[in-house]
């Protein structure tokens, strides 16, 4: 509705190195009210946006304003407010499009997040299209999100699910692929960038290979639209998934993309209003796209959120933000492999802002406590993805993520209490 | 820091980097395992119960410090007690732990080296933590001995080992 507020801060037109040369993170960081307040009476140093991210000013009042001006239901009524409010959902359908790369607005179903999303095509792809002795082929790294779903679908029709293997820098062993990628695989569903280890898959050679066995192939790309462009269209994958959440925007929305061919072809999963042509007693028709996989009143004030972040993002600049992350994340790994007792997990470069580590002797979530008390929040456990975890033979790891908000002084504070905590434990 | 060495007292530290009572217990009999999977802490709780006493007590797991060191805290705090007493002191310990005890002063003199947990319940995502194993424990003596749940002659479900029944 309203034109990016932060566009001083970063040319999106601008080419990288001009971009990065005008990212302004003290700027940014103003545009951020909850990273001015306390922590245990410390200043909150939030390393945690692999997780959810923080949201600025214009997200919180983009659907402050909605609920104060527009608030109605979408697609129903010819009164003022209905259709403004249906402009709004729609304009937001729009944005998402041209965010990722989409052919139409009509490819981009909202969904409730990430995970909707993947169940979403578990349900109607899947049901429709996988049979008993069909695979459907994941990688070690996947989050619950990407493999529970297919588990699900897998019982169900008694389909089978094969897993890519990691090496122990937590990249892909694509010399698996050959063993693992035959005409029963019907799909292949990866994570873009791992939540947990930073890593960047090559996502033009996984589509190739298996395009080259005629199979289907989804993104999970809630880890990389937040923080680098990503034009699904260039990707060439057939499904891509992802949460506002995660890029600046509310909870409760996130996106589903997928080819229009593939969409029409997919039955509804959820039945309901918004989602039907013509209903009668016996029995009903569908609406087209998008609308066919939205049943009931939608997350409008999210949606609106999510166009305001995507304008937020836009006017600094992926390519900017990416630049940002890049930076401080290679400044993370130089910092925290001085420290006595800490070991990264996962590749040390091509990789993403989020950063796993074990510190010898003391456990994760001992690490995340004592952390938090002096303003520093990161994640400790298994990020939901258990087989990675027992890949890597760890029980749990900490885990510290950056975005466009972080500092290199809040990697030094990172730095400072992750000694503290050696000190604490004894083992100065 | 100060208030951080309220949770990690000395005794806990010790007990995380010393647990007391680790491994298998011979001649267990009862048995248990806690797992918390929201953040992968697990531990296994071995009793031997002799004519309503508590003769012996162990613990095998992985973990935060809380949860390793409650765990050891708690082999030490049971043993030699009679099954009404630790029932007692299971109560007690939850009471401490979710901050709900009358008279915390009362109950730390009765818990001994358990009342260095007193310090979780200002960290509410750390109480389950400090309460697992003692969780495990208390599920332990309320399935009964290990004998008449995989043994049973009258023919339970086959193959299924009480060491998972808490899994």
């Amino acid at each position: 509705m309203r034109e990016a507020t932060a566009g001083a801060r970063g040319g999106a037109a601008a080419g990288e190195t001009a971009s990065e040369a005008r990212f302004d993170v003290e700027a940014v960081r103003e545009d951020f009210p909850i990273l001015h307040r306390a922590v245990h009476d410390r200043r909150l140093i939030y390393l945690d946006s692999a997780a959810t991210s923080q949201k600025p000013l214009a997200v919180i009042e983009a659907m402050d304003r909605y609920y104060r001006m527009h608030n109605a239901n979408v697609h129903r009524g010819a009164h003022r407010l209905s259709e403004e409010a249906t402009t709004l959902y729609e304009r937001a359908r729009a944005h998402v499009a041209r965010f990722i790369g989409a052919a139409e607005p009509a490819e981009v179903v909202f969904t409730r997040g990430t995970t909707e999303a993947i169940n979403l095509v578990a349900n109607a792809w899947g049901g429709a299209n996988l049979r008993a002795g069909d695979a459907i082929l994941v990688t070690e790294m996947e989050h619950h999100a990407n493999l529970v779903p297919w588990q699900m679908l897998a019982e169900r029709v008694g389909a089978e699910i094969r897993a890519i293997p990691i090496d122990d820098d937590g990249r892909l062993e694509l010399g698996a692929l050959d063993r693992l990628l035959d005409r029963r695989v019907k799909l292949l569903a990866f994570t873009q960038v791992s939540n947990v280890l930073g890593t960047h898959n090559p996502v033009a050679e996984l589509v190739a290979a298996a395009r080259a066995v005629g199979a289907l192939t989804l993104l999970d790309a809630a880890q990389s639209v937040p923080h680098m462009p990503v034009d699904a269209a260039a990707l060439g994958v057939d499904f891509l998934v992802f949460s506002a959440h995660k890029m600046c925007g509310p909870t409760g929305i996130g996106a589903l993309w997928g080819r229009r061919a593939l969409l029409e072809a997919m039955p509804p999963w959820q039945g309901g209003g918004e989602m039907i042509g013509r209903v009668t007693i016996q029995r009903s028709t569908w609406a087209g796209l998008p609308q066919k996989f939205e049943a009931g009143t939608p997350a409008i004030a999210e949606a609106v959120g999510l166009a305001a972040a995507i304008d937020y993002l836009h006017g600094i600049g992926m390519p900017a933000i990416q630049a940002h992350e890049r930076r401080l994340t290679r400044y993370a790994i130089e910092r925290l492999s001085e420290l006595p007792g800490l070991r990264i997990h996962g590749p040390l470069e091509d990789r993403g802002g989020a950063l796993a580590f074990s510190m010898e002797g003391i456990h994760p979530h001992d690490l995340s406590t004592i952390l938090d008390r002096q303003g520093v929040a990161i994640r400790a456990g298994h990020h939901c993805a258990m087989p990675l975890h027992e890949r890597l033979g760890l029980p749990a790891s900490a885990r510290a993520s950056f975005y466009l908000y972080n500092t290199e002084s809040e990697v030094d504070a990172l730095s400072r209490a992750l000694l503290q905590s050696r000190e604490i434990f004894g083992l100065a | 820091m100060f208030d951080l060495d309220d949770l990690y007292q000395e005794i806990i530290l010790d007990h995380n980097k010393h647990p007391r009572n680790f491994g298998h217990l011979a001649g267990a009999t009862h048995r248990a395992e806690g797992y918390n999977p929201l953040c992968g802490d697990q531990v296994k709780v071995e009793l031997r119960v002799e004519d309503g006493m508590v003769t012996g007590a162990a613990f095998e797991g992985q973990g935060c410090a809380i949860s390793q060191a409650s765990a050891s805290v708690m082999t030490e705090a049971l043993t030699g007690q009679s099954l009404a007493e630790a029932e007692r002191i299971f109560g007690r310990m939850i009471a401490l732990l979710t901050g709900e005890a009358e008279d915390p002063g009362d109950l730390l003199a009765e818990l001994g080296s358990a009342a260095a947990f007193a310090g979780v319940r200002d960290y509410p995502s750390r109480v389950k933590c400090a309460s697992l194993a003692w969780h495990a424990m208390h599920q332990a003596l309320a399935e009964g001995p290990i004998e008449g749940r995989t043994d049973d002659p009258a023919g339970g479900p086959a193959g299924t080992p009480a060491a998972e029944s808490g899994a």
